[in-house]
């Protein structure tokens, strides 16, 4: 697998100006490597409510993405808070974000139904107090 | 023979009659002003979204769209990336940042800003035959 690359960001939980810094990255570099727009932009959407999650809930984390010439793999983990019922949390309009965090434009409860729109695989595993791992796949075809 | 204060519109309509328009036309519609990306102004606008919620802002996908909030932070410029929006109309008469601007800047993205309110903003561009994709009802 000599043509598989693998990027890996720190994403820093108490600066809400910079959430996105990686998902904008992750987007120009796709685009610089010739993936079709319309995969770059659903790796980038899904990536960035990620992002933005880890950033609002869990005061940061870390991500990789494994970019093969088949599929794009995110893998975000954070140690949080963790998600207390995750059939919940999917459900669109659902959110425990708090007030200011809606006023920034955020916490609106589209966020993980989001990144299942935009993936062709979402996997959230939780443990409360301990933290979330969530991975995502979106395939090059 | 355009008249003086009249809005001189360069509306296209598609073969599949949908309606085009240019960033310069939304200027003009909303009686806005630039804040960066007047060497834009020739670019196509195909459909719009107004909201002050960035994640309703993520569910929508649309090429070459005008995003329209009430929203001043700089996440609406990540978003508007994020999404390949050509245009953000900044309403009710809200001004980025240096910051903002900077990051629109480097991303081609142009700004606006009028003095209408989100409500009206989105019924002038409606008016004047810009959708939201929404298929179900238009």
């Amino acid at each position: 697998m000599s043509d598989t690359i693998t990027m890996s960001y720190v994403v820093p939980g108490n600066d809400f100006t910079r959430a996105g810094e990686a998902s904008s990255n992750i987007k120009s570099m796709l685009k610089k490597m010739g993936v079709k727009p319309e995969i770059v932009r659903k790796v980038a959407i899904a990536m960035y409510e990620g992002e933005i999650n880890m950033v609002i809930h869990a005061s940061g984390g870390t991500i990789d993405v494994i970019i093969s010439p088949e599929e794009v793999l995110m893998i975000l983990e954070d140690h949080g808070p963790g998600i207390e019922d995750i059939n919940l949390a999917m459900k669109a309009g659902y959110s425990t974000a708090p007030d200011e965090i809606r006023s920034l434009g955020f916490g609106a409860g589209m966020g993980l139904p989001n990144m299942k729109k935009y993936t062709d695989e979402l996997k959230i595993e939780s443990k409360v107090g301990v933290g979330t791992k969530v991975t995502m796949k979106v395939k090059m075809s | 023979m355009v008249e003086e204060g009249e809005i001189n519109l360069y509306i296209r309509v598609h073969r599949r009659g949908v309606i085009r328009m240019t960033i310069g036309d939304i200027k003009e519609i909303l009686k806005a002003k630039f804040i960066i990306g007047e060497e834009w102004k020739d670019r196509e606008v195909h459909g719009a979204c107004g909201s002050d919620m960035m994640s309703d802002v993520l569910a929508y996908i649309k090429d070459q769209s005008v995003l329209l909030t009430g929203l001043c932070n700089p996440q609406v410029i990540r978003t508007a990336e994020m999404m390949d929006i050509v245009c953000i109309v900044f309403v009710r008469g809200k001004m980025p940042d240096e910051t903002m601007i900077e990051m629109a800047k480097e991303r081609e993205i142009a700004l606006l800003s009028t003095g209408c309110r989100m409500f009206s903003a989105c019924g002038m561009l409606y008016a004047q035959g810009l959708r939201g994709g929404d298929t179900q009802y238009e």
